[in-house]
């Protein structure tokens, strides 16, 4: 009992600098499953991805998972005649952009979650109007190239599979209840953070995890190469 | 009642920030400096004064379709605010119009009533 009572200081002490250590790796979040191995050895432990996508973004291109390769992605989902967070969230998007838009590893997904009105064509205007204009790491994108009104179904399960709330909502200004939650998303499609956009902390934790994240992906490459 | 009297006055001291706080600045901006193209400016806006009568009417209807700020054109959405009186209208409108390096005759609640009658 005593010798436990001990541990405890140490127990915090090795948290806390878990939780500050710059070096400390970001965790894995969602759903994990720990499947036994047909040879018998240890049992793996399979993380969470986000689901197979297929969208098109501003400029017409498909854009898939596999656009992301090798890269981190910071999603999130908005609508592009949003009244209400949307332009607090995605202008705290832009100050991401601004300090870590150039980075390589890094490309940010905006989900509309109206596509009958958001078509790829208002989608250029917005992403041009944003200044975003000329980015190529940036995708401003659809379910539904066709602008067709059925494809809000696969993009609030997508919003749901980034724990982003969405739906249509009546009472909600522009029709649409949402959060607005940026989630980071590591180059093998685990979420491994979510952030409020709407509270500046979080935006500012958003900051300083990013490049924890960044340097996780850049010592995974050289071995990636090599295969 | 002398010692209540300024609690009176003092409960809408500053309703006009709270206002903008609250119903304005996701949009506008904490500093009324708009984002990028998509949402217009409030500080340094010419608007406020090329149309300082109209100002009352769009911030009860909301404003839809292309508007042009310091030579620039917007085309955004904005919602009304149909829930607010003229008072808090005059309110939020005086700390608009005085706010940012903004600067402007401050007006009263008998001249946001008019003009509120004009609304289109």
């Amino acid at each position: 009992m005593l010798k436990r009572l001990f541990l405890l200081p140490f127990l915090a002490a090795s948290l806390l600098t878990a939780c500050t250590d710059p070096a400390a790796r970001l965790p894995i979040l969602g759903e994990r499953d720990v499947r036994p191995r047909a040879d018998g050895g240890p049992a793996d432990t399979v993380f969470a991805t986000v689901p197979a996508f297929k969208l098109t973004n501003q400029s017409g291109e498909i854009i898939t998972n596999q656009t992301f390769a090798g890269q981190a992605y910071i999603a999130d989902f908005f609508f592009a005649t949003c009244p209400g967070i949307c332009p607090k969230m995605q202008g705290e998007l832009l100050k991401v952009y601004a300090k870590y838009g150039q980075d390589p590893q890094l490309a940010f997904l905006s989900h509309t979650i109206d596509p009958a009105h958001d078509t790829v064509a208002v989608l250029r205007d917005y992403a041009d109007r944003l200044g975003m204009g000329k980015a190529k790491n940036w995708h401003f994108a659809t379910t539904g190239a066709k602008g067709e009104a059925s494809a809000k179904d696969s993009v609030f399960l997508l919003a749901k599979a980034y724990y982003t709330a969405a739906e249509p909502d009546k009472q909600a200004p522009g029709g649409f209840a949402h959060n607005g939650t940026f989630a980071l998303v590591d180059d093998q499609g685990h979420i491994r953070g979510l952030y409020d956009s709407l509270n500046p902390q979080e935006v500012d934790r958003l900051m300083t995890e990013l490049p924890i994240l960044l340097a996780e992906i850049k010592a995974r490459q050289p071995a990636v190469a090599r295969q | 009642m002398a010692v209540t009297l300024p609690g009176c006055f003092s409960s809408n001291k500053n309703q006009g920030e709270r206002l903008y706080v609250d119903h304005c600045s996701s949009c506008h901006g904490g500093e009324g400096q708009g984002l990028a193209r998509l949402i217009p400016p409030l500080a340094g806006a010419d608007y406020l004064a090329l149309h300082r009568a109209e100002l009352p009417c769009l911030l009860r209807h909301g404003q839809k379709g292309p508007i042009v700020v310091n030579g620039v054109t917007y085309n955004y959405v904005m919602p009304g605010e149909k829930g607010m009186s003229p008072a808090q209208l005059t309110n939020l409108l005086n700390y608009i119009e005085n706010s940012w390096g903004n600067k402007s005759k401050p007006r009263t609640i008998r001249e946001v009533e008019e003009q509120l009658q004009n609304c289109r």
